[in-house]
């Protein structure tokens, strides 16, 4: 009985420990969240100075209905004067830019915290909506669609070749990747610009840009060919600029596993070298590869402003570009914050997960 | 110590790519010592931002070379001037001819030898008179073979400039005498320039047969003048036709030469490429050092300032602040560096520092009573430097990209001038869609000439300070 009490008490020890840690960390990540979504909220609007454009844009508008309506006509100028004074404080009003900056400051990341986005001040979607969610959303498949493939592909292209090589290092095609990585000294924007010279303006087999042929085609099947055709390049390009270097850093990760000791050991006892693979060299290499594919991920949602402007891909980055150049905070902090969130939520869970799965936090000695 | 540099250039070098890396760099580093030597940069700022500096280049050009592996020669620019400037004095001449009832006409007959086989872009005359009377000016065009046109009749006052390619009135009355001289019409939208330099036979009525009239041209201008003005009144002209090649580089859409733009974009890219990335590693790694060896309080409040940067995304942030406060070059580099040196390199270094400060002859220093700062400077951080320079060296083109890419989505510095912003002229006037391959790659050559040239340095340098890396 006495050996089962002990056990119970351990564990008890340990899901509390864990407990403890994952709370400690849930709340450091929280504050580090809300700290980077205000100073996004303070950037965004240059420290209260778009409030002052959305000011001068309110009179002009006023003034400017004013002067065209003809049931104003007659009357005379100190009452349009007061006319348009109270319309333009009815209107700051209404946006609630009466209130100092600082003040709205907060609200805005209470707002944004509670992923109440608002509206947009200038931008819309296709179907004509003001709501920061709706054109977010809107924009959201595209990038996803275009990125996250990309993403993937690398991901696993080079994680499969980085262990054929590293299985044959030193011979030719481990050579030839080696030799190819400073291509990845340019980002993939560059090659874009390539590409598209060459396949669209040289060749004309491939489109210049966008996302689908215009008209689009009716069938579902046409449409995604037609998708799929605009895909090409971007993937490509990105595919030429990070394929060599993912591929050699994942192969340098793997040789240095496998000459630890204790694969050496399993060498010398005539483990099989598939199960060496697997067991020994597989295994403790994948809390490191696991994070950095979900982080992978989670950067693919934001989209790639310039590869996007290049290739004029409509998705979240050049939503984002487009919420900069006009001067929409709103849109701008939504998408910042979501992809705060995004990143501290997946943080987090691999935190958890990691807690759960490595014996040195179970132990103690949490660390940071 | 100097054996020892000397050992490791020579370990350098056994690596190809090193060298390969070390020359590009080399020759990087004179053509911009050449540029800021030869064209202070205030000066090429005020050039490239000038209209007027470049008014007898043509636009969209390209580069001069392109002619010695094409069979159809392309037209140089050129320039006739009465003035004098120019090579070209014995084609020029100037006659005063008499007229009956006390008139004169200063004639002034500019013939230029056209050999190329392929329309010039423009054509423009200027003419200059010193005197503020108005005079009647007539300008006449003489083909090969004596095909004469009266191209028009002015009121010349002071100084006129005739856009002679756009001269519409002329195109009706060509037109015209090509239906009566042919009986069609072309088939295809004919322009001033073609109508002046084409052969007029059938190949005219078609885009893809139409031929270029080889041989002597004339332009005549006559202007009326009455006999008390004869000897004072001074008349010029200066007649352009403008060609489709120019230097080395070419010209842009604002017939600026690109020479100017390449050879300025090398001093800039390599003072951005290098500040960014030394500064940023070394405040990095001087954060870390600190973080690491106090630790408590001060490791846990730096290590938090990290994150939060983390969550920031870099570049959403720098086009943010680039476009709303319109900074300059160097202010932009100041905003990259501030965003960057609480980065992930925070965290990595912070690493390595954890691992030193556990080695006994850090100890040992403790042991003897060195201080904190001492330790910080003399012991730890020499430890830590072979590692960061080359990840230095591999992140240099990456600045030098951040500008390009910034500069191409128009938030650069817009007085600048740099191989980003000839890329952002080019994406802007559609290069890619009008065929001016020549504007895009010229700049991009550079980009990636300077790319690879600090990547393969970086990667032979990982190497040798990075030894497990060496044996793989």
């Amino acid at each position: 009985m006495v050996p089962n009490v002990m056990l119970s008490r351990h564990r008890y020890d340990t899901v509390k420990r864990l407990g403890k840690y994952i709370v400690m960390r849930g709340a450091t990540i929280l504050i580090t969240t809300i700290i980077a979504i205000y100073i996004v909220i303070l950037v965004a609007n240059m420290g209260g100075y778009v409030d002052e454009i959305i000011k001068t844009e309110i009179q002009f508008y006023v003034y400017e209905t004013i002067r065209n309506n003809p049931a104003y006509k007659g009357l005379n100028k100190s009452t349009i004067d007061r006319l348009a004074q109270e319309m333009i404080e009815r209107e700051i009003k209404r946006l609630g830019l009466d209130r100092p900056f600082i003040y709205r400051s907060f609200n805005y990341l209470v707002d944004a915290l509670t992923l109440n986005l608002g509206r947009s001040y200038r931008l819309t979607s296709a179907s004509g909506s003001r709501q920061v969610k709706i054109v977010i959303l809107e924009r959201l498949p595209a990038s996803i669609l275009l990125f996250t493939s990309i993403q993937l592909m690398l991901f696993f292209s080079s994680l499969l070749t980085g262990l054929y090589l590293s299985r044959k290092y030193g011979s030719k095609v481990d050579r030839i990747i080696v030799s190819l990585s400073p291509l990845s000294s340019m980002p993939g924007w560059f090659y874009g610009l390539f590409l598209i010279m060459i396949f669209a303006s040289w060749l004309r087999i491939l489109p210049y840009g966008g996302i689908v042929d215009a008209p689009p085609p009716e069938r579902p099947l046409l449409y995604a060919l037609s998708v799929l055709k605009h895909m090409i390049l971007p993937m490509l390009s990105w595919f030429i600029a990070y394929f060599a270097i993912n591929t050699y850093s994942m192969r340098t990760f793997f040789l240095m596993f496998s000459s630890e000791d204790y694969v050496e050991l399993a060498k010398a006892k005539g483990v099989p070298p598939r199960e060496i693979e697997r067991k020994y060299i597989l295994r403790p290499t994948l809390p490191p590869i696991v994070t950095q594919l979900a982080l992978l991920l989670i950067s693919s949602w934001m989209g790639a402003i310039i590869t996007e402007n290049i290739f004029n891909w409509p998705g979240i980055g050049s939503l984002m570009w487009e919420a900069i150049a006009n001067n929409d905070p709103p849109v701008m902090i939504g998408i910042v914050t979501i992809y705060a969130y995004l990143l501290a939520i997946t943080v987090l869970l691999l935190d958890i997960i990691y807690a759960l799965i490595d014996p040195r936090i179970k132990i103690g000695g949490a660390g940071t | 110590m100097i054996r020892k540099l000397r050992g490791f250039f020579r370990e350098l070098l056994l690596y190809k790519s090193a060298l390969a890396g070390i020359i590009i760099i080399a020759s990087l580093v004179v053509l911009s010592l050449y540029a800021v030597i030869t064209i202070p940069y205030e000066e090429a700022v005020k050039k490239w931002n000038s209209i007027e500096y470049w008014e007898g280049l043509p636009r969209n050009a390209m580069p001069s070379w392109v002619n010695f592996f094409t069979r159809n020669k392309l037209p140089e620019t050129i320039i006739l001037d009465t003035r004098g400037r120019g090579e070209n004095i014995n084609n020029i001449n100037k006659t005063i001819v008499p007229l009956s009832g006390g008139k004169y006409i200063q004639r002034i007959l500019l013939t230029f030898n056209y050999v190329y086989d392929d329309f010039p872009s423009e054509i423009i005359l200027r003419i200059y008179s010193n005197s503020t009377k108005q005079f009647t000016s007539q300008i006449t065009w003489v083909k090969p073979g004596g095909i004469e046109y009266i191209l028009s009749r002015k009121l010349l006052r002071g100084y006129e400039a005739y856009y002679v390619s756009k001269d519409e009135d002329f195109l009706k009355r060509f037109n015209a005498n090509l239906i009566s001289k042919l009986g069609s019409k072309p088939s295809y939208d004919l322009d001033v320039v073609i109508a002046l330099f084409a052969e007029e036979e059938s190949s005219i009525l078609s885009k893809d047969t139409v031929k270029v009239s080889k041989g002597e041209y004339k332009v005549i201008v006559d202007v009326l003048i009455g006999e008390e003005d004869v000897n004072k009144v001074q008349i010029d002209a200066k007649l352009t036709v403008y060609g489709k090649v120019y230097g080395i580089a070419g010209t842009d859409h604002r017939r600026r030469d690109l020479v100017l733009a390449l050879l300025w974009g090398a001093p800039i890219a390599l003072a951005f490429g290098l500040t960014a990335s030394i500064t940023i590693a070394f405040t990095q790694m001087f954060i870390a050092s600190i973080s690491a060896w106090y630790g408590k309080g001060m490791d846990f409040s730096i290590q938090r300032i990290t994150e939060i940067f983390m969550v920031l995304p870099f570049l959403p942030m720098v086009l943010m602040i680039s476009y709303f406060y319109k900074i300059t070059i160097w202010r932009l580099l100041l905003v990259v560096i501030l965003l960057s040196i609480f980065g992930s390199g925070v965290k990595s270094y912070r690493a390595m520092f954890l691992q030193i400060k556990e080695l006994p002859y850090i100890e040992a220093a403790t042991a003897y009573g060195a201080s904190s700062f001492r330790i910080v400077l003399r012991y730890m951080i020499p430890k830590i430097l072979p590692t960061m320079i080359p990840s230095i060296v591999l992140s240099v083109p990456d600045f030098v990209f951040l500008e390009a890419a910034l500069a191409l989505l128009g938030v650069g510095d817009p007085q600048a001038v740099t191989w980003g912003r000839v890329l952002e002229d080019a994406a802007r006037e559609a290069a890619l869609y009008k065929g001016y391959y020549y504007w895009i790659l010229e700049p991009s050559a550079f980009l990636l000439i300077t790319a690879l040239g600090f990547a393969m340095l970086g990667l032979a340098l990982d190497k040798i300070f990075n030894p497990r890396l060496r044996e793989m």
